[in-house]
């Protein structure tokens, strides 16, 4: 076995369908779609065309909701900074305590500039306390973000009740989801949902790294990030990287109609393999709930032994995953989703996030099910808690 | 990704000396379960040479390795070698360590401190029925001590808060402690210079009366621990003129090395434009 890639929450394999798609846009019909003359109408149709598969993605009522950007951080960036520009009187906001760096870390910017941020609490399920939110909106509030998937855990926000709680405490609130690990994995609808924006990464559904979009609801007004010319309608200027923005939107309308493989196949598949960990390997601990979760992930920890040495061990049998510990991260705190749900120590810094796509095959499944338990015991060896390992053994033996 | 040295891989990969010792004679333990490593070594002690290490580790690819290494740096070595170890042999063994994770090599060298202090204590009853002395912490997040930074810093030649939390990870969590890391670094910086120029400004009979104390309590006693002596001959302005005998005088090489060792003691106390010269 070569390469057992099980981080596709990090990103993804670009379908060869989409890269196919691309290539005749950098060095054949390479016109701008800003120009005048038939030779770049091509390009200005294909990209048209794309919106309509973002559209579609979406959900959205009209191909002028959607906003191409440069990727997941910078659609939530336009969306937070776009919408509290546009309601200066208003100086609070509400996330959660999980969300994904580029919005939390936007926020802690944000309280330096003078704003309130409550940060929402999850229970140890990861789950979202939807008391707290209710009782933290009041009139001042001008945005609430809320992700639509974690990113590490896979677990899914119930944006509808999210939506329904937020406007009926306020109405003029505006609320952003960051639905960058949402997006392939399970339907998106904004118009169920009732979100006023919400944001996407192409790279995390086999469309390539630097491209993303951000639905923004025709009622809802922002001020763009980028100033200059007059592209997607003046909130993002700059020309539009067109190769990027069809690849995305066939990779938008593969993983649309692919959704329901990720429901059957991908699910069956990440549960034989969370399933089989569990049962094998006595200090491994489901770091979530089981229900409400994204098909693909699964955020298992490996109790009294370190996520960075699992992963280099892993790797060294081509098996890739990724670790909530705080080694691999370079900062020296854990994952501060898996702190925020009392992961305890002993499995925080142990905790390995597989995530699979729909190119996992059932035969590498079956290569990690057998590679693991191996790496894990030499660890265990290493491990000074031998006590403690010795007590979690006889107790689920 | 990290991008560890082929010696970091190759001992994560086949670490030496896992485990423990049963009746060890000194234990030693450094990090905790919450800051993501801990390391607990055991040492095996005859006659003052360790006979015996080995470990156990709870850490990421460079703390393994760091502990491996250190058991087989220490293994067959007398105590008085084994106590000038430094994190930074640790590393510079190991082909070198990402900054990041220097405090690997810091965890690694704290551990073998512990366990000699352990075995000290435990062979002086009179520093065990002294008061234990408090530290202060300084980094509440990981339990640091004003004495370990204030030891990488002097170790390391380390200049920023990043690095001392690259090293020591004080700071690395809240950040709350970062001012008062600040201050260390220039409070130990201050120090520098203010000894520098003390030493500069030595009045001749100062450095005189100087020399001639660090020559008598300081390099003698290295010295005649090993059957050698010194004798100071004449002291001309920054020039030194001693008089060695070594167990080995006559080896031409063994003297070099007892040159340089007073020299650069003299320089480190005393004034760094010293030179020593051996006089017949």
């Amino acid at each position: 076995m070569n390469l057992v890639y099980l981080d596709n929450n990090a990103t993804t394999k670009v379908d060869e369908r989409v890269l196919e798609a691309m290539l005749p846009y950098f060095s054949q019909e390479y016109g701008n779609p800003s120009s005048m003359y038939d030779f770049a109408k091509t390009a200005a149709h294909a990209m048209q065309n794309a919106r309509g598969q973002m559209k579609d993605f979406f959900n959205a009522e009209n191909e002028k909701d959607i906003i191409f950007t440069g990727g997941g951080s910078e659609s939530a960036n336009l969306a937070i900074r776009g919408v509290l520009n546009m309601n200066k009187n208003k100086r609070h906001i509400i996330t959660s305590k999980v969300e994904h760096p580029c919005v939390l870390n936007l926020y802690n910017q944000l309280e330096k500039e003078g704003y309130k941020v409550d940060y929402i609490n999850v229970n140890s399920n990861g789950d979202l306390d939807l008391e707290e939110l209710n009782e933290k909106v009041d009139y001042d509030t001008a945005l609430v973000s809320i992700m639509f998937a974690n990113n590490e855990t896979g677990v899914i926000f119930p944006i509808e009740k999210v939506v329904e709680i937020v406007k009926s405490k306020n109405k003029e609130t505006k609320i952003f989801v960051d639905a960058v690990q949402a997006a392939g994995k399970i339907d998106i609808n904004v118009q169920e949902l009732g979100v006023d924006l919400l944001g996407v990464s192409g790279h995390k559904f086999h469309a390539p790294k630097g491209v993303g979009a951000l639905y923004v609801n025709p009622k809802t007004l922002i001020t763009p990030l980028i100033i200059g010319g007059h592209q997607e309608r003046g909130k993002r200027a700059g020309t539009e990287n067109v190769p990027y923005i069809v690849g995305m939107g066939l990779a938008a309308a593969l993983a649309k109609d692919g959704l329901k493989y990720e429901a059957t196949e991908v699910k069956r598949l990440r549960d034989k393999l969370e399933t089989n960990i569990l049962k094998n390997i006595y200090n491994a601990r489901l770091n979530t709930g089981v229900v409400n979760r994204v098909p693909n992930t699964t955020n298992i920890g490996f109790e009294y032994i370190e996520g960075e040495l699992i992963l280099l061990h892993m790797s060294d049998v081509g098996i890739c995953a990724s670790s909530g510990s705080a080694c691999t991260s370079g900062s020296l705190e854990p994952s501060h989703v898996l702190r925020a749900m009392n992961v305890p120590f002993t499995a925080v810094h142990g905790s390995i996030r597989f995530s699979l796509s729909k190119y996992t095959t059932e035969k590498e499944i079956d290569y990690v099910i057998e590679k693991l338990p191996p790496i894990i015991e030499k660890l265990i060896g290493i491990s000074p808690y031998q006590d403690e390992l010795a007590a979690i053994k006889k107790l689920r033996g | 990704m990290w991008d560890y040295s082929e010696k970091v891989i190759e001992h994560y990969r086949n670490p030496r000396n896992v485990g423990k010792i049963d009746n060890a004679d000194a234990i030693g333990v450094a990090g905790s379960l919450a800051c993501g490593d801990q390391l607990k070594i055991y040492l095996k002690i005859k006659n003052n040479i360790v006979v015996d290490a080995k470990f156990q580790t709870f850490g990421c690819g460079s703390a393994v390795a760091s502990s491996s290494i250190l058991t087989e740096m220490i293994i067959g070595k007398t105590l008085d070698e084994v106590r000038k170890i430094t994190n930074k042999d640790i590393a510079d063994q190991l082909g070198g360590l990402p900054p990041e994770k220097m405090h690997c090599s810091v965890m690694g060298h704290e551990a073998l401190e512990d366990a000699l202090k352990n075995y000290d204590d435990y062979m002086d009853l009179d520093e065990l029925r002294a008061e234990p002395v408090k530290e202060k912490i300084i980094c509440q997040c990981f339990g640091v001590t004003e004495n370990q930074i204030w030891e990488a810093i002097k170790v390391n030649g380390l200049k920023t808060v990043e690095e001392v939390t690259n090293f020591t990870k004080a700071g690395g969590a809240c950040g709350r402690c970062k001012d008062v890391i600040k201050d260390i670094i220039e409070t130990y910086y201050n120090k520098l210079e203010k000894e520098e120029h003390e030493a500069s400004t030595l009045s001749p009979a100062q450095k005189i009366l100087k020399i001639s104390k660090v020559i008598e309590t300081q390099i003698a006693a290295e010295l005649q621990k090993d059957g050698g002596d010194i004798t100071l001959v004449d002291i001309d302005g920054s020039k030194v003129y001693v008089k060695l005998r070594g167990k080995c005088s006559g080896c031409k090489n063994a003297m070099m090395t007892l040159k340089g060792f007073v020299e650069n003691t003299l320089r480190e106390t005393v004034d760094k434009n010293i030179e020593v010269i051996e006089v017949e």
